[in-house]
């Protein structure tokens, strides 16, 4: 929001307004703090270890982007780890068959296809979001397993694994390229566009959308469509950074992405959110794994500790919220 | 003013019936509004009011009967093709996006945008602050976000939107049900104000004060059915009352 208020009335809504928008920075920070003091011999605070950070959480903030645009129309999509899958494994066979360009749109394709499948569902057979992505999650995951069978396919061609993955380009690597254009251009089209306008007031208040001439369905199809696709991108950046794809890529995402967009000061029940508060949080989960890992934690030790601060993290960033 | 027969009506519905899966909402109702003029809809809860205005701007397609607009008959099939057709409705529930600001409210579906197809929020900024100037309704700032406002500033900005766009017919329903005094009277002035830009304004109201202070004439329905349309200068409130309530008058 723009905060060039002019009355007294409206500075002192800003002030309360800013407060909610910098509970992830906050957090961020703190989070940030505790570790560069804790693990301050465990090397959190190498330049190696830091963009090690950013270059993981890469495929989670580009679904977090996604997610964004899902949850401030008031829908959700559970669906999007299943979809991961089967995008990388659509594009990792192709890629190994067909070649490169190939490999690449089928990945995305997939991720659009699953995208279009759960938003028609949504937006004109009027199924609830919850359910339909509910049911393409096991679904997906269920074609993910069965295409390969199980196995893990590897992805070789090493244009497609150093654009997608290991690369870099004028010294910056590749996965921070993709986080930052996606990141800009999804925050421009959320924040800039009429669409993105038009996303959060039919999450915000669909039937006053519709009467303005807003078109529910099609917002609520675009929405689904956008993270599918998002998730098949992100699915490609797996494959290319760990070369290969398997059914498991993805797999234990949903909450890590879900946690990063309310941290990020998007609503569950849509109708506001914030793409760089998304990117945030999604470092801000990011750095929680590593400093868990770094700290020594065992893995369920891990998985507990995680579970509680995103717990206490979502609990404070929709107090803020609900005024 | 006394709307001139010469002129064709604005709004012009004849014989609309709508039954809700078979359930009889309204029954032969026809209506003429003429431009400038003021037609007051009255009548009890459930009357069936608010479908009306809904038929009108498209959001229910009525079950049969037609709508003409300037003489020209119509089919609205969604609230897009009403507001193409210079209507704009003030709903009951105000159909307003809570979590939003003033001023996209304000444009809400008509966003302009710049040559690089971003939303221009200083234009939209600037005519909602000269908007809201104009019509005096207090809202501390165009950026305000509607939860944040008073039930009377956000019926403000309903109407300050409604009135903004209109160019021939405005449907009011229940503009100052959740008003005060001074607010009432403050939308009482604005729809005069629409009057004087030879508006058509279709009215609900339960005040029948307010309907004598304002409306030229006076359309009763009673359960879907249409009762009768009086002028209001030569009616009173006791044959009106006594339209409503379906009881002769003491
Ligand atoms: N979408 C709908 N589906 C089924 N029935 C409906 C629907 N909308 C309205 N009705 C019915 O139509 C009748 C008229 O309702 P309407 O809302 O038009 O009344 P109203 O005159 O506006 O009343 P009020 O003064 O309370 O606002 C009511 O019996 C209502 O239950
Ligand atoms: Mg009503």
């Amino acid at each position: 929001m723009s905060s060039a208020n002019t009355s007294a009335a409206g500075q002192g809504l800003a002030n309360r307004f800013n407060l909610q928008q910098y509970v992830v920075y906050l957090g961020f920070l703190a989070i940030f703090l505790f570790f560069a003091v804790v693990l301050r011999d465990s090397g959190f605070l190498t330049v190696r270890n830091l963009s090690n950070i950013v270059l993981q959480t890469a495929p989670a903030t580009i679904m977090a982007i996604g997610l964004v645009f899902v949850m401030s129309a008031g829908e959700i999509d559970l669906s999007i780890g299943s979809t991961v899958a089967v995008a990388a494994l659509a594009a990792a066979v192709t890629l190994g068959q067909y070649g490169l360009i190939a490999g690449v749109l089928t990945g995305l394709g997939a991720g659009l296809l699953v995208g279009l499948l759960n938003g028609a569902l949504v937006a004109y057979v009027k199924l609830p979001s919850f359910l339909v992505t509910l049911a393409t999650l096991g679904l997906f995951a269920g074609v993910s397993r069965s295409m390969t069978d199980l196995r893990s396919i590897p992805v070789t061609d090493s244009v497609f694994t150093g654009f997608f993955g290991s690369g870099a380009f004028l010294g910056i690597p590749s996965l921070i390229w993709w986080t930052a254009i996606a990141v800009a251009i999804g925050h421009i089209i959320y924040r800039e566009t009429r669409f993105g306008a038009h996303v959060l007031a039919t999450g915000d208040n669909a039937r006053a959308a519709s009467v303005s001439g807003i078109s529910v369905p099609r917002i609520r199809l675009a929405v689904m469509a956008i993270s599918g696709c998002l998730a098949g991108l992100a699915g490609l950046l797996y494959a290319g950074r760990l070369q290969a794809a398997k059914y498991t890529l993805g797999e234990t995402d949903l909450m890590t992405v879900i946690a990063a967009v309310i941290v990020g000061g998007t609503l569950l029940n849509g109708g506001r959110g914030s793409i760089i508060g998304a990117l945030v949080g999604s470092l801000m989960m990011g750095m929680l794994n590593n400093g868990l890992i770094l700290m020594g934690l065992s893995v369920s030790d891990q998985m507990i500790v995680r579970g509680l601060i995103i717990l206490a993290a979502v609990a404070v960033s929709l107090r803020e919220k609900s005024r | 003013m006394i709307p001139s027969e010469a002129n064709a009506p604005v709004l012009k519905l004849q014989d609309i019936h709508k039954t809700f899966s078979g359930i009889t909402a309204i029954e032969n109702f026809s209506l003429e509004v003429y431009p400038g003029e003021i037609v007051a809809l009255v009548g009890d809860n459930g009357a069936g009011k608010s479908t009306l205005i809904k038929i009108i701007s498209g959001v229910y397609s009525p079950t049969s009967g037609t709508i003409s607009i300037e003489g020209e008959t119509v089919t609205m099939s969604n609230a897009t093709m009403a507001r193409s057709h210079g209507i704009e409705v003030v709903y009951q529930d105000l159909a307003l996006a809570d979590q939003q600001s003033v001023y996209m409210n304000m444009f809400l579906g008509r966003e302009p945008v710049n040559g690089f197809g971003l939303l221009d929020r200083r234009r939209m900024i600037a005519e909602t602050e000269s908007l809201v100037k104009e019509l005096d309704v207090r809202i501390p700032s165009a950026h305000a976000t509607i939860r944040d406002l008073s039930g009377g500033q956000r019926q403000g900005v309903a109407i300050a939107r409604a009135t903004h766009w209109a160019s021939k017919l405005i449907l009011l329903d229940e503009p100052t049900a959740a008003l005060g005094v001074a607010e009432t009277a403050k939308v009482e002035e604005i729809v005069l104000s629409l009057k004087r830009r030879n508006i058509g304004v279709l009215i609900i109201s339960h005040s029948l004060d307010q309907v004598f202070r304002l409306s030229d004439r006076i359309c009763v329905l009673r359960r879907g059915k249409q009762i009768g349309v009086r002028e209001t200068a030569k009616t009173d409130k006791n044959e009106i009352i006594a339209m409503i309530t379906g009881l002769q008058p003491v």
